[in-house]
C-alpha cells in the first residue's frame, strides 16, 4: 500500500500513530513493512490457506462476533442435503460438470430456496442453454429454513467448522512458510481489534486479483470480516486499492463485456427474441434490492434509444448485442491471434506491456485489418509493428504485417472536464485547466464525433440492425475550438432525468419501468440531483465533519460506508459509542447518523417481513447488506460465484509444491487457453523452473509505464528493469547484486539487473526452501528508459468468475549473464520447453474422478 | 537612499544601515531576490482537478498562466489526499507538458515502414468508415455455426471489433464509448479492470 | 451555474494562495522557519524528490541503476535537492516490520530442511498423486536466521540550512545570503561559480551544475515562503515525514516524537542536529532529522563542523605565529647584538 498508494497510506500511519496495529503479508518486505509493526513473509500463491487458518482460529476459539454474525449473516441458513463439501469429495464441490468444467450451482441452495440471486447478480449461471428456470425461484428466500442456534449440521455455521478444520497452524505453516507463532500472531491481533468496541480493516490490491483463485480470496477475506463483525463499521471492512484514476468508474460504468452500466448483465443469447420478460426475470430477484431490476434497464434503454424506445417495442430491449459465453480480454486476444477479430480499440492502456503474455498480444495485432491506438505517446502497444524481439530476430518482418495502424493523441485530464471515480466509488470532477495542443483531443471527442460520423454513415439504411445506432440519443452539444461535447450533458444523462421535462431525477428511488424516466447508469442516480453537478461539490474537509460527505459525490446515494446499517446492533444502537456511525432515531421514526444511511430510511429494526413477502418489502429491520435477496453478509454463497460456495486452497496453475490440502491440485474451474503459443510449465515440480516469479508495481512507476516511462523525474528513480532475489538464491545461482540475469519460462526470456536483498526471503515450504524472484513489470522496448517486459514470461491463464490473469503466482527460471535471445514461445515455438524432463508428469485436475462427483440432474420445483 | 537608487544596490550601505557587519544577514540579497514571488502568485487562474494516475483520487491544483500550464500541485482542501502527492501525482506537470506528447495524427499503412502525418478529421472518417465495413461484414445476427451450443440464438452483433480501455478514462467517456459500442453490436468491449 | 455547490470550481491565483497559506498557518508573516524530517515515518516513496524537482523545474540527474536497495539518485547535488536514502541493514527496529523474537523460536521449531522440490510427506493425504522428483541442493541460509534481525531505514535528506553555514561564510561574492526565514539562499543571479562553497559545506551538499557552472542546493522553497506557502517537498509528503514549520516548534515536536518512541521500544531514536549544544560544528540544523541509527548509517557525517568555524582560530594561530616570528627575529637580533 505504501509502495502503490502512498497518499492512502497517510491514514495508515495516521491510525498506527493512534495506536492501531499494522499487519504487512506479502512475500516481499517492501516500503510497506518498512514501517508495519509485522511483516510477514508468505509463498505467493497460499493465501486462502493462511486467511482459511484465520477463520478456523476465529471459531475455535469462539472469537466471532455472536451478535453480528447470528444476526446480519447467513450463518443460520441450512443448506440443501444434496450439498457436498470438498472434504467429501477431494478437492470438489458438489455438482461439478467435468465435461464442461463448470458447476451446476442447485446443490448449494439454501434449503427449499433455488437459485438465490446474488448481490452481485448472477454472472454467467444464467447464461447457460436451458438456464433461465425462473420456476426454480418459486420458493421465497423468506421462507429458508434457519437455526439460530448455529447447531444444526447443515448450518452455513457448522459447514464452514468443517470446511476449514484442517486449515491448521501447523497446515498454513505448512503450505504458507509462515511459521506458526508468527500466523498466531496475526490471527490473534485481527481478533484483539475486532469486536464491538474495535474494528479491523484489510486493504489488498491486485495481488490478490491476479490468481486463478483470486475472487475467492477476497472472499474469504469477507468471511473473516462477517464472523468478526467489521463489515459496514468505520475502521472496518474490505478496501480494494486499486491501480487508475477511475478503473472503479469503468467498473460502474463498465467498459466490460459483461455488462451494462449498473452491474446490469449483458443480455445473453439464450433469450427468446423478445427478450425482456426473460431478461428480468433472470436478473430480477423477488426480494431484496434487486428486486427493482426492471425499472434499471428500462430507464437504460429509455435514455440510449429515446423516443424510440416504446412499450410496444420493449424499448429497444432486443437490438442489444447478446453474449454466447465469455468474451473478455484473454478470449478476444486468443480469437484476435485466430484472425477473428478485425479491428480494435486500445484507448490509455498497454496491453503489450501491461497484460500477460506480451507476444502473444503482439501476434493479435499482426492479424487484425486496423487498430485505433489513442494515448500520450506512442506506446509499444502503438508501435508493435516495428519494435519488438520477433522483429528484431527477424522472424517477423515489418513489411509482412498487413494492419492498418492509427494513432491519435489523447487530451491530459486537464485538458478536459469529466470525472473519475475513485476506489472508494467516489466521483471527482476535474475540471478544464486548457485547451488541449495539437491534435489532441479527449475519449469523450473521440466517441461522441466517432459516433456523430457513424449515424450519418447509418442514416439511410433499412437494414434492422442498423436500428439501434440510429434510434441512439446522441446529444450532448458542441463547444469551443474543437466542438468538445458537454460532459456534464453527459453526466446528466448518466444521472437520470424524467423523460416529460427533463429534469434530472434526484436518485434512483424515483426511477420507473413504465418508461417515464432515462437513466443512464442506475447507481450513479443522485450525481446530478438538483440540476447540480454533485461530483464538483469542493467544500473544504476543514468545514465539515469527518466524513466530509460534501467532497465530491459517492455512489449510492453519497453513502461513503456500504451496509452501514451494520454499524448498529439489530435494535438500531450503535454497537459502541467509540465506533457510532449509523443508528436509528426512535423519536423522528427514522435511520440517521453521520453517513446517508444505507437502508431504507424508515424501516424500524423491529421490521420483520411477512412470510412470503416480496419487493423491498422482504427486507427486516435486521437485515443490513440489502443487496441481498435475503438482506443478509453471505458467509456460504448459494450463486454467484463459479468456482465454489466456500473458498478452498488450490495451487497455482504453476507451483512448487503439490496442493497439500486436497488431491485436486488447481481450481477445477479455472480458465486455461490450450494453445502451441501458451504452453505450461508442470503443475508443480518442473525441474525446468523450480523458482516462483511474482510481479508487481514500484512506487515510482505506474502500470505499464504509459505515463511515467517517458516522464524524467520518475525515469530517473527507476531507470532499469531488475529482479529482487535473496542472498540465498544469489549464492546459489552465482547472481551478482547490480549483475544481470536472465529469466525464463516456456512463454518467453528476459534480461534484466539483480537486487541481492535480503528483503527477499526464502521460505520453509513442506521442509523444502522456496525462492520467490520478485519482478517488476513497468519497462518495455520504448519510452525514455528501457528494459525487457515481465509480462512476457506470463501464461494466459485466469480466475473463472472474472476472467483475471495468474501473474502473482508463477513458476520460471534465473542464471545469471545475459543469456536471452529474445526467443518468445510465439514466434520460436518449443525451443524455451527444452529439455523436456522425463518422467510422469503429475496432473492438475483428477481425470475420471469428476463425474463420479457430478450430481444427477435436479428437477425443477414445481 | 530612495534618491539614490544605483547607490543603494550597493550592499555595503545596506550592511551599514542593517548593522550587519559580517554581512551574513540577508543584506546581500539582490533585486532578483528580493523580488521574489510563487510563480504561481501571478496565475491567470487556477482549475481543480484530480490526480490521473492510481485510484486513490488525490486533489490536484492546476495553475493556468497564459493558457499554461505552469505548476501542478496537491489540493490541500481535499479530505483525500490534504494537499499531498506521491512522485507520480508530484510528476504530473511533467506528464502533460511534457515534450513526449504526440501531438498529430499517425497513420501507418498496411505494411508500411513508417508513420505519417494525417489531418485529424480525415483519420476521424478513415475510423468510422473502417468501423461499418467491418461491421457489415462480421455481423452475426444468430449463430449459424452448425452445433454450436448457441446455434439459432438470436445474437445481433459483431465479433469483428473490439475494444480495450477504460481505466485511465472519465466516467463521461466510458459511458459515450459503450453505449456507442453496445447499439452498434460490439460486444468484445474490455479495460484495465480485467487485469 | 446558479446556486452550484461545487466551490471554488475555479480559483483566482490569490484565492489558490490563500488556501495554501492555510494549509501553511502562516498567517502571521515570517519567521524562523525549519523542515524536521522524521525518518520513522518515512515510507521511502520519493513524493518530496519530485515535487522538488517539479516546483523548481530540476533536469534529471541521469538514468542509472545504482544497486543500492531503491536509491538511484544516490545523494543530493545540483539537480537534486531531496534525496531519500534506503539503507538495508541487518539489525531490527522495534516496531517496524521485523517479526518479533517468539517468531523466530516458532521457525526454527519447525524440524530440518530438505532439497527444494522433493516430494514432501504430509500426514493430510493418504493418497497422494506421484509427483516428480527435482533435486535442487540448497538448504536456506542466513537469511532464514536473520529473520527479525533485519530492518530498511529511509530518510529524505536535505541541505541543512546550518546556523552557521560554511558555504554562507565561504561565499566572496555576496551570493549566498541568509533569508529572513533562516534558510540559507544561493542567489543564481550573483553566484559566479568560484565554487568555494562547495568545499566549505561540511554534508557535501553544496554542488555546481556541469552545464552553467554555478552553484545550486535547496532554496527552502524562497520564493513559497514569500507568498506563505509551503516548501513543495513538505508539502507533497504523504506521511507527514518531513515537517516545516517554525523551528522552534518543530524542535519541541521533535523532542516529544523522541520521548514517544523511546517509550514505544525504540531506543535508537535520536536526533541529529537539533541544537547549537548537539552539533557546536554547525551551531545546530535548520533542517534536523530524526534518526534510527548512528548518523554514519544515513551517510551522515557524525560531527559536521563548518570550515571558516576555524577561521578565527586560524588568524589567532596566525596572529600567535607571526608574533612568534617577530619575538624570534627580535630575540635574535638582540642576541646576535650581544654576541657581536
Amino acid at each position: 500500500m505504501a509502495e502503490c498508494h502512498p497518499v492512502a497510506f497517510r491514514w495508515v500511519m495516521e491510525a498506527k500513530n493512534r495506536g492501531a496495529t499494522i499487519i504487512h503479508v506479502d512475500p516481499r518486505f517492501t516500503r510497506t513493512s518498512a514501517v508495519a509493526d509485522l511483516h510477514v513473509p508468505i509463498r505467493p500463491g497460499s493465501d486462502i490457506a493462511f486467511l482459511g487458518g484465520i477463520v478456523r482460529y476465529i471459531l475455535e476459539n469462539d472469537r466471532w462476533f455472536r451478535d453480528y454474525v447470528v444476526h446480519y449473516t447467513n450463518a443460520a441458513t441450512l443448506i440443501d442435503e444434496r450439498f457436498r463439501d470438498t472434504e467429501d469429495l477431494e478437492g470438489f464441490f458438489s455438482g461439478f460438470d467435468a465435461r464442461r468444467n463448470k458447476y451446476e450451482w442447485e446443490s448449494w441452495s439454501y434449503e427449499g430456496v433455488q437459485g438465490v440471486v446474488p448481490a452481485a447478480g448472477h454472472k454467467e449461471v444464467y447464461g447457460e442453454k436451458g438456464a433461465g428456470r425462473h420456476d426454480l425461484r418459486a420458493a421465497n428466500v423468506t421462507e429458508r429454513e434457519t437455526d439460530p442456534t448455529l447447531q444444526h449440521p447443515r448450518c452455513v455455521f457448522q459447514l464452514l467448522k468443517k470446511h476449514y478444520a484442517r486449515y491448521t497452524p501447523e497446515l498454513v505453516e505448512e503450505v504458507c512458510g509462515v511459521p506458526r507463532a508468527l500466523f498466531l500472531e496475526v490471527a490473534e491481533t485481527l481478533c484483539r481489534n475486532s469486536g464491538r468496541e474495535r474494528t479491523g480493516a484489510f486493504c489488498y490490491a491486485v495481488g490478490w486479483t491476479q490468481h486463478t483463485v483470486g475472487v475467492q480470496y477476497i472472499r474469504t477475506a469477507a468471511i473473516v470480516q462477517l464472523l468478526l463483525g467489521n463489515m459496514g463499521r468505520p475502521g472496518g471492512g474490505i478496501m480494494a486499492l486499486r491501480g487508475h484514476a477511475s478503473i472503479q468508474g469503468s467498473t460502474d460504468i463498465p467498459t466490460l463485456f459483461d455488462l451494462l452500466p449498473g452491474y446490469l448483465p449483458m443480455p445473453h443469447g439464450v433469450l427468446p427474441d423478445r427478450g425482456l420478460d426473460q431478461y428480468v426475470s433472470n436478473n430480477a430477484s423477488a426480494t431484496g434490492w434487486w428486486s427493482e431490476f426492471r425499472k434499471y434497464i428500462v430507464s437504460l434503454c429509455k435514455a440510449w434509444f429515446g423516443a424510440a424506445a416504446t412499450a410496444e417495442n420493449d424499448w429497444l430491449f432486443d437490438t442489444l448485442p447478446r453474449l454466447t459465453g465469455n468474451h473478455s480480454h484473454m478470449t478476444t486476444v486468443a480469437e484476435m491471434a485466430d484472425g477473428k477479430v478485425k479491428g480494435y480499440f486500445v484507448m490509455g492502456e498497454n496491453p503489450t506491456v501491461g497484460s500477460m503474455h506480451g507476444a502473444l498480444h503482439r501476434e493479435g495485432l499482426r492479424k487484425l485489418d486496423w487498430l485505433v491506438v489513442r494515448d500520450f505517446a506512442l506506446t509499444e502497444t502503438a508501435e508493435f509493428w516495428r519494435v519488438a524481439p520477433e522483429i528484431d530476430r527477424g522472424e517477423v518482418r515489418t513489411e509482412d504485417i498487413a494492419t492498418e495502424v492509427f494513432f491519435f493523441p489523447a487530451a491530459a485530464h486537464t485538458e478536459k472536464d469529466g470525472s473519475f471515480t475513485n476506489t472508494q466509488r467516489m466521483l471527482q470532477w476535474h475540471h478544464r485547466a486548457i485547451e488541449p495542443p495539437g491534435d489532441c483531443r479527449s475519449e469523450l471527442h473521440f466517441a461522441y464525433h466517432l459516433g456523430k460520423r457513424l449515424k450519418a454513415l447509418h442514416a439511410g439504411s433499412s437494414e434492422p440492425r442498423d436500428r439501434a445506432i440510429q434510434a441512439l440519443t446522441w446529444d450532448y452539444g458542441e463547444h469551443g475550438p474543437t466542438a468538445e461535447p458537454d460532459a456534464e450533458r453527459v453526466l446528466r444523462e448518466v444521472n437520470g432525468y424524467t423523460v416529460a421535462d427533463g429534469e434530472p431525477v434526484p436518485g434512483f428511488a424515483k426511477l420507473s419501468d413504465d418508461g417515464s424516466t432515462a437513466c443512464g447508469c442506475w447507481i450513479y442516480s443522485g450525481c446530478y440531483a438538483g440540476g447540480v453537478n454533485q461530483a464538483a461539490r469542493r467544500k473544504p474537509q476543514g468545514e465539515q465533519h469527518w466524513v466530509a460527505p460534501e467532497w465530491g459525490w459517492a455512489w449510492p446515494m453519497n453513502r461513503r460506508i456500504l451496509y452501514n446499517r451494520a454499524s448498529a446492533d439489530p435494535e438500531g444502537r450503535p454497537w459502541s459509542e467509540r465506533k457510532r456511525y449509523v443508528w436509528w432515531d426512535e423519536a423522528q421514526h427514522r435511520w440517521t447518523g453521520y453517513d446517508v444511511p444505507d437502508f431504507i430510511v424508515d424501516r424500524p429494526p423491529s421490521y420483520r417481513p411477512e412470510r412470503g413477502a416480496t419487493g423491498l418489502a422482504s427486507l427486516g429491520g435486521d437485515d443490513p447488506f440489502l443487496m441481498q435477496a435475503d438482506g443478509k453478509g453471505w458467509i456460504f454463497a448459494p450463486a454467484g460465484i463459479l468456482d465454489g460456495p466456500f473458498p478452498t486452497h488450490y495451487e497455482p496453475e504453476e507451483s512448487v509444491i503439490e496442493n497439500p490440502l486436497y488431491p485436486q491440485q488447481c481450481n477445477p474451474a479455472r480458465m486455461e487457453w490450450h494453445r502451441r503459443e501458451n504452453p505450461y510449465h508442470r503443475a508443480y515440480g518442473d525441474p525446468r523452473f523450480p523458482y516462483v516469479l511474482t510481479t508487481y508495481r514500484l512506487t515510482e512507476h505506474h502500470t505499464a509505464g504509459g505515463m511515467s516511462r517517458w516522464l524524467s523525474w520518475l525515469s530517473e528513480l527507476q531507470p532499469e528493469m531488475f529482479c529482487e532475489v535473496s542472498p540465498e538464491l544469489a549464492a546459489l545461482k552465482g547472481l551478482r547484486n547490480g549483475g544481470w540475469a536472465t529469466v525464463t519460462t516456456a512463454r518467453g526470456e528476459i534480461e534484466c539487473r539483480v537486487l541481492v536483498t535480503r528483503r527477499m526471503r526464502p521460505l520453509r515450504v513442506r521442509g523444502r526452501a522456496v525462492h520467490t524472484i520478485g519482478l517488476p513489470y513497468h519497462w518495455s522496448y520504448v519510452g525514455r528508459v528501457r528494459g525487457d517486459p515481465a509480462n512476457e514470461l506470463i501464461p494466459f491463464v485466469a480466475d473463472p468468475n472474472v476472467s483475471i490473469q495468474e501473474s502473482k503466482a508463477l513458476t520460471g527460471d534465473i542464471r545469471p549473464g545475459r543469456h536471452s535471445f529474445g526467443r518468445r514461445s510465439v514466434t520460436d515455438g518449443e525451443a524455451l520447453q527444452e529439455p523436456r524432463p522425463t518422467g510422469e508428469e503429475a496432473p492438475r485436475d483428477l481425470p475420471g474422478l469428476h463425474a463420479r462427483f457430478r450430481h444427477p440432474p435436479v428437477e425443477p420445483r414445481k | 537612499m530612495a534618491n539614490l537608487p544605483v547607490l543603494g544596490e550597493w550592499p555595503v550601505l545596506r550592511q551599514i544601515a542593517a548593522r550587519d557587519a559580517s554581512g551574513l544577514d540577508g543584506t546581500a540579497e539582490s533585486a532578483r531576490t528580493r523580488a521574489l514571488r510563487p510563480r504561481t502568485a501571478s496565475a491567470d487562474r487556477v482549475a481543480r482537478s484530480v490526480c490521473p494516475y492510481c485510484a486513490v483520487g488525490c486533489g490536484q491544483l492546476v495553475y493556468v498562466k497564459g493558457e499554461r500550464i505552469v505548476d501542478i500541485e496537491g489540493d490541500p482542501d481535499s479530505p483525500v489526499s490534504q494537499g499531498c502527492l506521491c512522485p507520480k501525482g508530484a510528476a504530473t506537470f511533467q506528464l502533460v507538458t511534457g515534450t513526449h506528447r504526440e501531438q498529430h495524427v499517425l497513420h501507418r499503412r498496411p505494411g508500411g515502414t513508417r508513420w505519417e502525418v494525417l489531418p485529424l478529421e480525415q483519420a476521424m472518417q478513415m475510423v468510422a468508415e473502417r468501423v461499418k465495413r467491418t461491421r457489415d461484414e462480421t455481423w452475426q445476427e444468430r449463430v449459424e455455426e452448425e452445433g454450436a451450443e448457441h446455434q439459432g440464438d438470436l445474437v445481433r452483433r459483431t465479433l469483428g471489433i473490439a475494444h480495450l480501455g477504460g481505466a485511465t478514462l472519465d466516467n463521461e467517456e466510458n459511458y459515450l464509448l459503450k453505449k456507442l459500442y453496445t447499439a452498434l453490436g460490439i460486444v468484445q468491449v474490455e479495460n484495465q479492470a480485467r487485469i | 451555474m446558479p446556486g452550484n455547490p461545487a466551490r471554488d470550481y475555479q480559483l483566482t491565483a490569490a484565492e489558490a494562495h490563500a488556501l495554501e497559506a492555510r494549509a501553511g498557518r502562516q498567517e502571521d508573516g515570517p519567521c524562523q522557519m525549519g523542515f524536521f524530517t522524521d525518518s520513522t515515518l518515512c515510507i521511502g516513496c520519493k513524493a518530496c524528490e519530485v515535487a522538488c524537482k517539479q516546483w523548481n523545474q530540476l533536469p534529471d540527474d541521469g538514468f542509472r541503476l545504482t544497486a543500492m536497495s531503491y536509491d538511484n539518485t544516490g545523494h543530493l547535488g545540483a539537480s537534486t535537492w531531496r534525496h531519500v536514502a534506503f539503507v538495508e541493514r541487518e539489525t531490527p527496529l522495534p516496531g517496524q516490520g521485523s517479526p518479533r523474537d517468539g517468531v523466530e523460536a516458532g521457525a526454527a521449531a519447525f524440524g530440518p530442511l530438505r532439497p527444494c522440490g522433493q516430494p514432501g510427506t504430509t500426514s493430510l493425504l493418504a493418497d497422494q498423486v506421484s509427483p516428480s522428483h527435482v533435486e535442487v541442493p540448497v538448504a536456506l541460509g542466513p537469511t532464514e536466521q536473520a529473520m527479525g534481525k533485519f530492518s530498511w531505514l529511509l530518510l529524505s535528506d536535505v541541505c541543512k540550512h546550518c546556523e552557521r553555514a560554511g558555504c554562507l561564510e565561504a561565499c566572496p561574492t555576496g551570493a549566498i545570503v541568509r533569508t529572513r526565514f533562516g534558510s540559507v539562499y544561493v542567489q543564481p543571479d550573483v553566484c559566479n561559480g568560484c565554487g568555494y562553497c562547495v568545499s566549505a559545506c561540511p554534508f557535501g551538499v553544496v554542488d555546481r551544475r556541469q552545464d552553467d557552472g554555478r552553484a545550486w542546493k535547496c532554496t527552502f522553497c524562497y520564493d513559497r515562503l514569500e507568498a506563505g506557502m509551503v516548501p513543495a517537498c513538505a508539502k507533497s509528503c504523504p506521511t507527514a515525514s518531513i515537517q516545516f514549520g517554525p523551528i522552534d516548534e518543530l524542535r519541541q515536536r521533535a523532542a516529544k516524537r523522541v520521548e514517544q518512541l523511546h517509550a514505544r521500544g525504540v531506543g535508537q531514536a535520536r536526533l541529529y542536529g537539533e541544537s547549537a549544544a548537539s552539533q557546536p560544528g554547525t551551531a545546530g540544523l535548520r533542517a534536523f532529522f530524526l534518526l534510527c541509527d548512528e548518523p554514519e548509517a544515513y551517510n551522515l557525517p557524525p560531527d559536521p563542523v563548518v570550515p571558516t568555524k576555524k577561521i578565527a582560530d586560524s588568524w589567532w594561530a596566525m596572529a600567535a605565529g607571526i608574533a612568534g616570528l617577530g619575538l624570534a627575529a627580535v630575540g635574535a637580533v638582540l642576541a646576535g647584538r650581544r654576541t657581536a
